[in-house]
């Protein structure tokens, strides 16, 4: 008999998988989901494939190769909903690095026997290739949030997700600012929270894993990083990890080094 | 008919992308292909021009599943290179996170990746209809081992606490006693999970490996010690490359590990164990008298069994450390001496087993070169091994009850694709 409950797909491009497995860290409330949704295609967890059409689908991950574009207009076509998780497929994740990469230093690079591997000069987000219904950032996503699209997309309405910065977190917390405090290089201050604000509690700058807040000011942040002491290299660095492909970052780090770098990074 | 191909195109319940070719000619088989098509990464590339201090937070995202595992190699290679010492409070700190990986990563793997092909079920979803408080128990010794990281790394996946030469925050006393009950209550599931695992019924099939593995003086290893072998090997991590090498094979966009003489070798919980088994604390070892399991586990499916002796180690062990525990005078050290060094090189033990890192630094402390060697990668041409091994004693089956089979002998060793496919090497013809 089929099948009732609504259908959720998870499907993967170029990550390291934190983002689904996120999904099965949901220990607590897993059972529970599960009779309430049917998990119709999920191979990191089982090795039972239900067709779609999906209800919902979630998508890890950055598009990385060639074969990587009609699967996911395939998965496009086939879902309802489509919510990306994590910041590859975002952002195009840490693997965007070679994005920033002189196409000539590329041309040159050797493998031992390359004609083995596909694989495409770029890194780019899901909503590169197809309209998204949903983003969800982090590197990795956090499991309140992604429990709340859940619900939110089950339940037929908008998921909640706050988009302020960290540095409403950390006030809201009672964490003392560590740029103030100790002089710590922080993204806090143009970074979307989502993490809880946790590199501060931990006498650490935030490094920016949840991407740009949208109405952030990169340049004054620049500015004062700067003056408490870094160089542009390192300031280029600063924005260029897993959220570097995001606009904002992007601008910022080439604002802090104009001329693209050999080394890509 | 006499030739047949057993195709798995996407394997699952494994981490990462994979498909499986077996060739069947009569009744023998012609090739196994473990092929990984999960795309390259390129970390190795990108880490050139990064500065040594940021490679324990980059590597991590090699794999979401084993993060601690990349810090940890990462750290310990930078601070070789760098003559960092590292205070006994922060290594035993280190070990405590290190349990912490274990339980989670070993949990996921027994309860919701293997254990549901022994009980003939496509998922733990479907094995809880019938057993719902065996898949509650695993689920409830991941919490435990997702707990011990969120305190002590500020989160389960990808941490934030770890840097080179120690930690952003040490946590105080009542932070990590606050833990005990959880993991009190994780020991006695963990040896349950040993009782269940050990009552399995098994496929008769042993294999000649060379378990490889570290081995250190007085602990179970995890961070430290000499990488030996069941067959005799014992060197210090920093010559691993003269006894073992990496191959490419044009069907897997992840390359071999093979001995130097071009055979298989294994590393995770079975050989880790099978080096390791006088080491083991004093609760995995009444548990693996109790259940009478054999001190050399040959018997691939039998690895679970290990898999669990392991948690209640990594349970004992973290609940001995803190007990012992008193905060470091500093939660970390820095470099203050000469950047530039060719001598970054460490080995840890991740849940599936060695994982490598070496770097070369310039006077800026900028890495000019970087070389990761994943468990899986090192695992993959003896997983095919094991693959052919259970086919050939199972020629006769129909097909479909033979690629399960075939599935069943990949996810023995728990292979994470998502870690082996990033090291294709980039060589710059530059620098």
């Amino acid at each position: 008999m089929p099948s009732t409950r609504p259908k959720l797909a998870v499907f993967k491009f170029a990550s390291c998988d934190g983002c689904q497995l996120t999904l099965l860290d949901c220990e607590d409330e897993l059972l529970a989901l599960a009779g309430r949704i049917e998990i119709a295609d999920f191979r990191e967890a089982s090795r039972r494939v239900v067709e779609g059409p999906f209800d919902l689908t979630l998508v890890e991950g950055s598009v990385t190769t060639p074969e990587d574009i009609p699967r996911l207009h395939e998965i496009r076509a086939n879902s309802r909903v489509l919510v990306t998780i994590g910041a590859c497929a975002t952002a195009g994740g840490i693997q965007g690095l070679r994005n920033f990469a002189d196409v000539a230093e590329y041309q040159r690079v050797v493998y031992a026997h390359p004609e083995y591997i596909r694989s495409l000069a770029t890194s780019t987000p899901i909503q590169d290739h197809v309209p998204v219904d949903f983003e969800l950032r982090g590197c990795p996503i956090s499991r309140a949030q992604l429990l709340e699209v859940i619900s939110a997309y089950l339940g037929g309405r908008s998921p909640n997700v706050p988009r302020e910065s960290v540095c409403v977190e950390c006030k809201r917390r009672g964490t003392v600012c560590v740029v103030v405090a100790h002089g710590t290089p922080c993204l806090g201050p143009v970074t979307q929270t989502g993490c809880g604000a946790i590199c501060p509690s931990f006498h650490r700058g935030c490094y920016g894993c949840f991407g740009p807040q949208d109405t952030s000011n990169a340049p004054a942040l620049s500015q004062k990083l700067v003056q408490l002491g870094m160089d542009s290299p390192s300031l280029a660095r600063f924005y260029r990890t897993f959220n570097a492909n995001a606009p904002a970052f992007r601008a910022a780090s080439d604002a802090a080094r104009p001329s693209p770098s050999p080394e890509g990074a | 008919m006499t030739d047949r191909t057993i195709s798995v195109d996407y394997l699952a319940r494994v981490e990462g992308e994979g498909a499986l070719r077996v060739r069947i000619h009569e009744r023998a088989v012609d090739s196994v292909e473990l092929a990984i098509f999960e795309p390259p990464r390129y970390f190795e590339a990108f880490l050139r021009g990064r500065s040594y201090f940021e490679a324990p937070d980059i590597t991590a995202r090699i794999c979401g599943i084993c993060p601690v595992a990349y810090q940890m190699s990462a750290c310990h290679a930078m601070e070789r290179g760098l003559g960092l010492s590292i205070a006994p409070e922060v290594r035993a700190l280190r070990r405590l996170l290190y349990c912490g990986e274990w339980i989670e990563s070993h949990a996921l793997h027994v309860y919701l990746l293997h254990l549901p092909d022994f009980f003939g079920v496509p998922d733990a979803i479907h094995l809880a209809k019938d057993h719902r408080e065996v898949v509650e128990r695993g689920l409830a010794l991941k919490r435990a081992g997702n707990e011990l990281m969120t305190v002590l790394g500020g989160r389960e996946i990808h941490p934030i606490n770890v840097r080179v030469g120690g930690f952003y925050r040490v946590p105080a006393r009542d932070e990590l006693e606050a833990l005990r009950p959880s993991l009190a209550n994780a020991l006695y599931l963990a040896e349950e999970t040993v009782r269940l695992t050990a009552s399995l019924s098994f496929p008769d099939l042993e294999n000649d490996y060379e378990f490889v593995s570290l081995r250190h003086p007085d602990e179970y290893p995890m961070n430290e010690g000499e990488v030996v072998s069941s067959r005799g090997l014992r060197i210090p991590m920093a010559r691993y490359d003269e006894e073992f090498r990496e191959i490419q094979v044009p069907y897997s966009h992840a390359l071999h590990s093979v001995r130097r003489d071009g055979g298989s070798y294994l590393v995770g919980p079975m050989a880790r164990y099978a080096n390791n088994r006088d080491r083991l604390g004093p609760r995995a070892d009444a548990i693996v008298r109790e259940v009478g399991l054999e001190p050399v586990v040959r018997n691939p499916f039998r690895s679970v069994i290990v898999r669990a002796v392991e948690m209640v180690y990594a349970c004992e062990e973290a609940l001995r450390i803190i007990d012992g525990y008193r905060p470091p005078d500093r939660p970390y050290v820095e470099a203050d001496g000469a950047l530039a060094t060719d001598g970054c090189v460490a080995i840890t033990e991740a849940p599936r087993g060695m994982l490598y890192h070496r770097y070369r630094l310039d006077a800026t402390g900028t890495i000019r070169d970087a070389r990761i060697v994943a468990p899986t990668s090192q695992n993959q041409k003896r997983i095919e091994e094991d693959v052919r091994a259970v086919v050939e004693r199972s020629i006769d089956l129909e097909s479909e009850p033979l690629t399960v089979a075939c599935e069943q002998a990949i996810r023995n060793h728990d292979p994470c694709i998502s870690c082996a496919t990033h090291f294709l090497s980039l060589d710059l013809v530059r620098d």
